[in-house]
């Protein structure tokens, strides 16, 4: 089977002062490609740490992460860039946009950084801000957005460039439930069509509604792995 | 990889943003910068000004840009260390390479009035020959100059004709040592009273004709220096060769080993430049860094954000240096603007009088005319620069070395 993750006996402790605290421990998990997966469990329980340990944001203290059968512990820093610049997208739950840029722009930032032309990137990032219902504030800067809209702009940056896996934490945070369900759909027609794999951190219902895969996280464990549907 | 000429435009864009996210304070590293450079190149304009002036005025006090002397003469200026001009040498002074050229005597003599006396240098010149060569044609202040060679005349420095209690029209004798080691002595009626800068110049010397000279010395047509000025005092290789192959046996020398100690003053003036600008630079580069520093600590989430998007290390590590290289500039390119205005307009110089006695004390003139050489200007815009790049390697560094969890994570 093609998979997109592979985590092997997963671990990350952090320590504060003396005490060591298991953020994660023995995390084995397999994520195939196209899969829509949704992280659960309560605050602490591990959820944006597995996070960021997928998208090589941070290094495990034990075990290890493929992405696309790439190892991330081979990969210095640049390297590391590389593959999020060219295989992973993120949409964080806060300050995810880079305030001196506009909307189109913040769009534009990763497939700026990949070398695509000025005149495909401006079409694809309008195409996108269409899709996410923010054409008409396509030339504003994050202050003058409001948090939903500011969101909607960090989806729409993570997916246009359409990478192998996009990280998503808490991306209906801050979005009415209209706006919300239109934007789920977005993100399961990028995955249906162009075979982009989600992994999301939520406690939103309807986030995992969408999901095919629920994963239930507990002090640093997963507790429950269901396939719907 | 992607190409440079897609990411240099980003990296501009946010650099410049970034710049302008906090217009006061940038304003403020600005306004610093461009008073920084600004006072490197008025200070430098200022010295070598200064210099400038003492060292044309030097060269006009009987310096001239190359001398040829017996070779003993300048360890011992007497009347044995004279000199017959080679016919060769006697051509170069109408040489078209020269601006002026003229031969002199100049011994040791006293020179008394009917009250004082006082030990001087007696010169003897060919006025006509001697205009553009030395100072003395252009200050006479009372009575008239030399007329000839054979002027029977003799001129005065307005302080020494006060130290002799003597004026314009009176007479004076003066008395030196003649080529057969007798005392020569001769009247001579002041016909003009000349003022000089230093005022050691007017009761040091007193000038008589060449040819009354050479009579009185019995040296016949024998002379103690030859002095030469060219159009360009820093080029003077061609017209040494030449005038060093017409006089075999003779010494010739250009003005800066007549006057080692110019030399001397212009190399200190170079350090002392140095000097300035390294504090200077230092004081602007805490505020570079400090600004950079504090412009990187408040992004930090922002530069994780960057690596979390793929922005590699090396790329931050640029975006902070390219707004380094910004602010750096627009200070050198208004630094230079103001300094250039501020030169232009002290065009007619600073006039510091009030300050006179100590400058004259050090031969320097009171009033001083900026004058902008263009390697200070280079070197002050290469210091700011250079050393600015190096101050902001660790800022940028700082923000290219953030690991992307924590830095997103900081609140």
């Amino acid at each position: 089977m093609d998979y997109t993750v592979v985590c092997r006996k997963l671990g990350k402790v952090y320590r504060q002062n003396t005490i060591a605290v298991h953020a994660l421990a023995d995390i084995d998990l397999e994520i195939p490609r196209q899969d829509f997966l949704c992280l659960s469990g309560p605050s602490g329980s591990g959820k944006s740490t597995l996070l960021n340990l997928i998208g090589g944001l941070d290094k495990p203290t034990s075990g290890e992460v493929e992405v696309d059968g790439i190892r991330l512990a081979s990969l210095d820093k640049g390297a590391l860039a590389k593959l999020r610049l060219r295989r992973i997208g993120f949409v964080f739950q806060a300050y995810n946009l880079i305030p001196v840029l506009t909307a189109r722009e913040n769009v534009e930032f990763v497939m700026q950084l990949q070398g695509v032309p000025a005149e495909q990137r401006a079409e694809k990032a309008m195409a996108i801000l269409k899709e996410v219902g923010l054409s008409d504030l396509a030339d504003r800067r994050p202050g003058e957005l409001s948090g939903g809209q500011q969101q909607r702009v960090a989806v729409a940056r993570a997916i246009v460039s359409e990478p192998s896996l996009v990280l998503a934490d808490e991306p209906t945070a801050n979005l009415d439930s209209r706006t919300a369900q239109a934007l789920m759909e977005l993100l399961v027609h990028m995955n249906t069509e162009h075979n982009v794999t989600f992994v999301f951190s939520t406690h939103d219902k309807l986030v995992m509604d969408f999901s095919r895969r629920l994963i239930k996280l507990h002090d640093g464990r997963i507790v429950e792995d269901v396939r719907r549907g | 990889m992607p190409s440079k000429t897609v990411r240099t435009p980003l990296l501009l864009t946010l650099a410049w943003r970034n710049l302008w996210r906090h217009r006061r304070r940038t304003l403020v590293m600005l306004f610093a910068l461009v008073l920084g450079v600004w006072s490197m190149i008025v200070m430098a304009a200022l010295i070598r000004g200064s210099m400038e002036q003492h060292v044309k005025k030097e060269i006009l006090n009987l310096t001239g840009h190359i001398q040829v002397h017996a070779p003993a003469y300048r360890n011992d200026p007497a009347i044995e260390h004279r000199f017959a001009i080679p016919p060769a040498l006697a051509a170069t002074l109408h040489d078209q390479a020269l601006v002026a050229a003229s031969a002199r005597v100049r011994v040791p003599a006293v020179v008394s009035s009917e009250r004082e006396s006082a030990g001087v240098v007696l010169v003897g010149i060919d006025p006509q020959r001697e205009q553009g060569l030395s100072f003395i044609a252009k200050s006479i202040t009372a009575g008239q100059y030399l007329s000839a060679p054979d002027d029977p005349g003799l001129l005065l420095g307005r302080k020494l004709a006060e130290q002799l209690e003597t004026a314009l029209g009176r007479r004076v004798v003066l008395m030196s040592q003649d080529a057969d080691n007798q005392i020569a002595d001769r009247g001579f009626r002041v016909v003009g009273i000349f003022d000089a800068d230093p005022q050691a110049m007017e009761t040091g010397y007193v000038f008589i004709g060449l040819v009354v000279a050479q009579e009185m010395l019995k040296i016949g047509s024998e002379v103690s220096e030859l002095a030469a000025m060219t159009p360009d005092r820093m080029r003077l290789d061609a017209a040494l060769t030449k005038m060093a192959a017409a006089a075999p046996g003779l010494e010739v020398a250009p003005w800066t080993e007549v006057q080692p100690l110019l030399v001397l003053t212009e190399n200190v003036n170079n350090v002392v430049l140095l000097i300035w600008f390294t504090v200077v630079f230092a004081a602007m580069a805490f505020g570079l860094v400090n600004t950079l520093l504090m412009a990187v600590f408040e992004r930090t989430r922002e530069f994780g954000l960057f690596q979390a998007l793929g922005m590699p290390p090396r790329f931050i590590l640029g975006q902070v240096l390219v707004e380094s290289l910004i602010l750096l500039g627009i200070a050198l390119a208004l630094g230079n603007l103001v300094s250039w205005a501020s030169v232009a307009g002290l065009k007619d110089g600073i006039d510091l009088s009030m300050f006179a006695e100590g400058f004259e004390m050090v031969g320097m003139s009171p009033v001083i005319y900026p004058a902008l050489a263009a390697g200070d200007v280079t070197a002050a815009n290469v210091i700011v620069v250079v050393l600015g790049v190096l101050a902001s390697l660790y800022p940028a560094w700082r923000a290219a070395r953030y690991v992307p969890v924590e830095a997103i994570t900081r609140t």
